[in-house]
């Protein structure tokens, strides 16, 4: 009797301590959303999309990386793809709605995800992320190689269009607060799959594969769908930076680029919600920065530090750590 | 085959070679319902190998596996696991950023048919906690509920894979040493555990230590090099001299008695 009245008082606790985290979180995600909805007042929209669009793309990635425990190196050929879908197709269909355009790109990379999934899944560790870095730069030399992608110069002159055929994206404030909507949508998208049933087993498969395996579950497919949520995301990613930028450039093809991405997620903080969004921003910032400044040969070196830094010292980066922080001091 | 009937798990003629090397060896096995059944040898003798052809995380390179008659060579891990055949590892094998309870809820989550869901809320799952409760309560962790696994106490850990691997309601429990590297007294709770784990279910375990063997087995297999040794109840395998040599290395007037046989770290 006295066992049973003991674990209602657990469950009860368990819920509570849920809960409470919860509002905490909503207060925090509110306080967020105020920021990002006055930012273009005081800053410039464009570099503030920028910051989006590469958030959007690192917590995409972050959902393999930090959540499943797979460490892609080829990421850059969803965002690449996203990007050329969309800006051949709004270049070249006249009357196409952007969104119209962004979703066609998203979808192409979520097929190339899916190819992606199926050729690479079945390894581990270091072979995984050889064989997505390997099918990356096929696809990067097919887009070398192509001419719709004006090789070395680019697709340059994408034009925004108009959103549902009704708002003028040329304005800046019209593209960032339509950029804002679906970032913040990818967001809780990515929120809620991380919470949702699915997201227990990634979490259990990041943890201790075969643990899961021996439950039953059969984990190719689960990493699969991740694989495949995280490509379209990327692609999305890519979608909308070429319509912000007006351009599609090989440098989102490029190995650089998958690099980068887990650098602004390692530095943000894997495996939380928050951080890649954090890392893209500090990344982006830091990059534009120093190329303003006299140090602007030096970019890739400091970049490189603060990513050995970031592995030696702050293994959890920066919301990792400040989590942490408030665990151990404030419990 | 009537006969088979009685036989939850059956080998025929299984074999496992790697680069030269046969780690299995025709090895013939025959588990009864409702038994504690042990699988004992020297170290290298092929018991884990064994374990893992069972549940296909390595694949025979010839041979059978039958559960309950019917053939389940071709069938891959997780699909075993659904049909009833789920097992324990060596090293203790827990989720360990997530809680006991949690833990739990990850084996009970499997047969929900909701687990690529990724547009579901997480919520849906706190109807599984009264269950996982309960399993955690049989196993003794019910003050852990709510504690990350990575800081329970190595015989604890144990406890809740156990519990875990209660959850998935087998009927054929695969056990790879349950008692290595614990302490007299966790053994003793382990032996309790698995002895009432093992009502109305089949237990097939690998131990290392004899003492729990001759307390909880009724069928003992004995395997040395890759083959079947010998076969039988705790008194008739250890009176074997061949037995004895195996695990002395020589024949048996070494003072270590089989019966005494030291957990392994």
């Amino acid at each position: 009797m006295n066992e049973t009245v003991k674990q209602t008082d657990i469950q009860k606790a368990i819920l509570e301590q849920q809960q409470s985290e919860h509002r905490k979180k909503m207060i925090l995600n509110g306080v967020l959303l105020v920021l990002l909805l006055v930012a273009p007042l005081v800053m410039y929209p464009v570099f503030l999309m920028k910051i989006l669009c590469f958030a959007l793309f690192a917590v995409a990635f972050n959902l393999l990386l930090g959540y499943t425990g797979l460490l892609s190196f080829g990421h850059a050929a969803f965002l690449a793809t996203g990007g050329y879908t969309t800006g051949y197709l709004l270049s070249n269909v006249p009357g196409l709605s952007t969104e119209l355009g962004i979703l066609a790109g998203t979808l192409m990379a979520t097929v190339l995800g899916f190819g992606f999934a199926l050729l690479s899944i079945r390894r581990q560790g270091i072979y995984f992320a050889m064989v997505t870095l390997a099918l990356a730069q096929l696809v990067f030399f097919f887009f070398v190689q192509s001419s719709f992608t004006g090789g070395e110069d680019g697709m340059q002159g994408i034009p925004r269009g108009e959103l549902f055929g009704l708002i003028d994206l040329n304005d800046n404030l019209n593209l960032y607060y339509f950029i804002l909507v679906v970032f913040l949508a990818c967001y809780l998208l990515v929120q809620r799959t991380v919470g949702s049933p699915f997201g227990q087993v990634l979490n259990a498969i990041k943890q201790n594969e075969p643990r899961a395996i021996s439950l039953g579950y059969n984990v190719n497919r689960y990493k699969i769908l991740a694989f495949v949520i995280s490509a379209a995301l990327a692609g999305l990613a890519g979608s909308m930076k070429s319509v912000v930028f007006q351009l599609a450039s090989l440098n989102d093809a490029h190995w650089h680029t998958s690099g980068e991405v887990i650098l602004m997620t390692l530095v943000g903080g894997a495996g939380t919600l928050l951080g890649p969004v954090v890392g893209a921003t500090f990344v982006v910032n830091v990059e534009y920065q120093l190329a303003q400044g006299p140090l602007r040969d030096w970019v890739d070196p400091i970049l490189g530090g603060i990513f050995v830094l970031t592995v030696i010292a702050f293994r959890s980066g920066i919301v990792g750590e400040i989590q942490k922080f408030m665990r151990k001091n404030l419990s | 085959m009537p006969m088979s009937e009685q036989y939850v798990l059956e080998t025929r003629n299984l074999v496992k070679e790697f680069k030269g090397f046969v780690a299995v060896d025709d090895v013939n096995l025959k588990i009864r319902q409702g038994d504690i059944h042990a699988l004992i040898g020297p170290n290298g003798a092929g018991k884990t190998t064994v374990f893992n052809l069972l549940t296909k995380f390595l694949i025979p390179t010839r041979g059978r596996i039958l559960f309950k008659g019917q053939d389940i060579t071709a069938m891959k891990s997780a699909a075993i696991a659904r049909k009833g055949v789920v097992r324990s590892f060596q090293i203790s094998a827990v989720f360990p950023h997530m809680t006991a309870l949690e833990n739990i809820r990850i084996a009970l989550q499997s047969f929900e048919g909701n687990s690529f869901s990724f547009w579901q809320s997480g919520n849906r799952l706190n109807k599984l906690n009264e269950r996982a409760m309960e399993l955690l309560d049989a196993v003794g962790l019910t003050r852990y509920a709510n504690t990350t696994t990575v800081e329970l106490a190595y015989g604890r850990k144990r406890a809740l894979e156990l519990a875990t691997t209660l959850a998935m309601e087998p009927e054929l429990l695969l056990l790879d040493e349950p008692t290595q590297g614990m302490g007299t007294e966790d053994v003793n709770r382990v032996v309790e555990l698995v002895r009432k784990a093992a009502e109305g279910r089949t237990v097939l375990m690998v131990e290392h230590n004899l003492g729990v063997v001759s307390k909880l087995c009724d069928r003992i297999t004995v395997l040395a090099q890759g083959a079947v040794l010998t076969e039988g109840d705790y008194e008739t395998v250890s009176a074997d001299p061949r037995v004895r040599e195996v695990y002395m290395g020589t024949d048996a007037s070494g003072e270590r008695g089989a019966t005494t046989t030291e957990t392994e770290a």
